[in-house]
């Protein structure tokens, strides 16, 4: 096990020195393979370790998002506090979709389809209220600096999404070897088995999801503050849930360094392709690409890219990685 | 003194009395067998008593205590545990892991739990099987799975619901060892079973039931002497065919 941790350990020092040798475009690729990385992972706490498909995440990065801005322009609250203001009403409102699927058992498709009409009622909702945008969205003024959460170039992005994704992993490591962990695994596996084995399933389906929208909803403030643009067709639409689930999945849903692996594939691959099939006039081919790409992730590993990882990497590391 | 009751139990699908008004007591200390022909409404039973089915009418009292509105993980942690006729193993995740959910809703840290875990997987005969995925086991160690599960609670009370269907006669005799050993411990237990050879063994008493209603109760002899017995598992011609 200390082998794999020394391996993490050149990995992370190498991320930390990379901004020296790449230029701004390149940085900017990896802010968006971070970004990804950690709504990746903060989904994967509910869909992947406690098993409830989820596909309207959208919705709290776009609630993250939208506080942390409206906060900032109207009291000129900093982003750096406004984000987990962000965090608590996306996760007041999880609480209460939560509720509503776990206390009336909907399940399975049921609960897909509530996740996704949460955030298209919401994005509906955004899309009329004249204090936030409405369909307009909102343009954010650029005032670089630290308080503001705004910077030039991308390397303090680079830094703080970094550090956005390596907590977002310790934080679920945490939660994987712990208690709440272990019951929300229980639950995914077989819910009715955990109920006869003293789990409160109920409470912890909430936690769960509470801690996933939070999350997500940072995320939300990170976005604002990169791109400068909120518009709710983006931050709240079905494109932007379904971008943030492909990357857990391809690289392994339900295991802590998945959302990672799948996104070091898929962002590059997603960035690259945009660019070069734009400029041959082939917009939106990227979106096929990543298609096929899911398919054949889910027909020949369904269980995703990294047990092919961690088979690469076992003779060098001799241990399991989780 | 008993320490499961119940209490006039009924409970209706639609049109259908799966159970009715149906009373019994399980002793401290005692093994009590729950036998009947398929779809008698043994699970059923079960169901009622652990918390997954709400009974329409009567009663379930654990310790002196009314377990009506109770939800199945309280009444697990009241000290009442039960098994799954149709295995529900973690499928995914270790052995140990499947047990340690079950030692983690009584204990507060995951290394006391662990050590709980072990101890229980190496008392049911799982430890090398420990770090394997539960959905790699065959079907009698999954069997064995649920009891450790069930173990890993800590119960006062087990329900075992036919741990010992599709197990060969090894096997069965394993089990009867390893669930004498429990009850030496102090736990009662009630099982529902169709291999008399365990039923035989183990059971102090066993009760009768057929369509939802109790038929016979007394001792294992007594019970498969009992006229209505056969007359429900074997049919009214099988009686007159012997004469009877």
């Amino acid at each position: 096990m200390t082998r794999f941790y020394l391996f993490l350990a050149i990995i992370f020092t190498a991320l930390l020195l990379l901004p020296l040798f790449l230029d701004n475009y390149i940085l900017g690729i990896f802010v968006m393979i971070f970004y990804w990385a950690y709504v990746g992972q903060t989904w994967n706490v509910l869909t992947g370790y406690t098993g409830h498909i989820s596909l309207g995440h959208a919705l709290y990065i776009g609630i993250g998002a939208y506080t942390t801005t409206y906060l900032a322009l109207t009291f000129g609250l900093t982003p750096w506090i406004g984000m987990f203001f962000g965090g608590l009403i996306a996760a007041v409102i999880a609480l209460f979709l939560g509720f509503l699927g776990f206390r009336f058992g909907l399940r399975g498709v049921y609960f897909v389809i509530m996740t996704i009409a949460f955030a298209e009622i919401t994005r509906l909702i955004v899309s009329h209220i004249e204090a936030l945008g409405s369909f307009t969205g909102i343009f954010l003024d650029f005032n670089p600096s630290f308080w503001n959460f705004q910077f030039r170039g991308n390397q303090p992005y680079y830094y703080i999404s970094l550090g956005f994704m390596v907590a977002s992993l310790i934080v679920v490591r945490l939660i994987e070897t712990s208690k709440v962990g272990r019951f929300m695994v229980a639950i995914r596996e077989d819910e009715e088995a955990a109920q006869a084995l003293g789990v409160n399933t109920f409470k912890y389906n909430m936690i769960a999801i509470a801690i996933s929208a939070f999350m997500t909803s940072l995320a939300g403030a990170f976005y604002a503050n990169y791109i400068f643009y909120l518009h709710p067709n983006t931050l709240f639409g079905m494109s932007t849930s379904i971008d943030l689930i492909l990357r857990p999945i391809v690289g392994g849903l339900g295991t802590l360094f998945g959302p990672v692996i799948g996104s070091f594939i898929l962002t590059p691959l997603s960035e690259i392709s945009r660019a070069y099939f734009a400029k041959g006039g082939l917009e939106g081919l990227h979106l096929i690409l990543y298609g096929v790409l899911a398919i054949l992730v889910v027909l020949f590993m369904p269980k995703g890219i990294i047990v092919y990882v961690k088979k690469l990497l076992s003779p060098i590391l001799k241990s399991k990685i989780t | 003194m008993s320490i499961l009751s119940a209490d006039n139990l009924t409970k209706n699908f639609g049109g259908l009395m799966a159970v009715g008004n149906l009373s019994f007591d399980l002793e401290k200390g005692e093994i009590l067998a729950l036998i009947g022909p398929n779809g008698a409404g043994k699970t059923t039973v079960f169901n009622c008593l652990s918390g997954f089915l709400t009974p329409d009418e009567g009663d379930v009292i654990f310790e002196g205590k009314l377990l009506g509105g109770l939800q199945p993980f309280q009444i697990c942690q009241l000290g009442m545990a039960r098994t799954f006729q149709i295995v529900k193993p973690f499928p995914t995740i270790s052995v140990l892991d499947n047990v340690m959910v079950g030692a983690l809703s009584r204990e507060k840290s995951t290394a006391e739990a662990k050590n709980k875990s072990l101890e229980i997987i190496d008392f049911t005969g799982l430890s090398r099987m420990a770090a394997i995925e539960a959905q790699g086991l065959p079907l009698p160690l999954r069997k064995r799975l649920e009891l450790a599960r069930a173990l890993a609670t800590q119960p006062k009370v087990l329900l075992l619901d036919e741990v010992m269907a599709g197990l060969n006669p090894t096997e069965v005799d394993e089990l009867i060892a390893l669930l004498k050993k429990i009850n030496r411990q102090g736990i009662s237990i009630l099982l529902i079973e169709h291999v008399m050879r365990g039923v035989m063994a183990l059971s102090q008493r066993v009760i009768v039931i057929s369509y939802g209603v109790k038929i016979a109760e007394g001792t294992p002899e007594e019970v498969v002497e009992n006229k209505e017995v056969i007359e429900a598992y074997l049919g009214k011609e099988f009686l007159s065919a012997q004469g009877q």
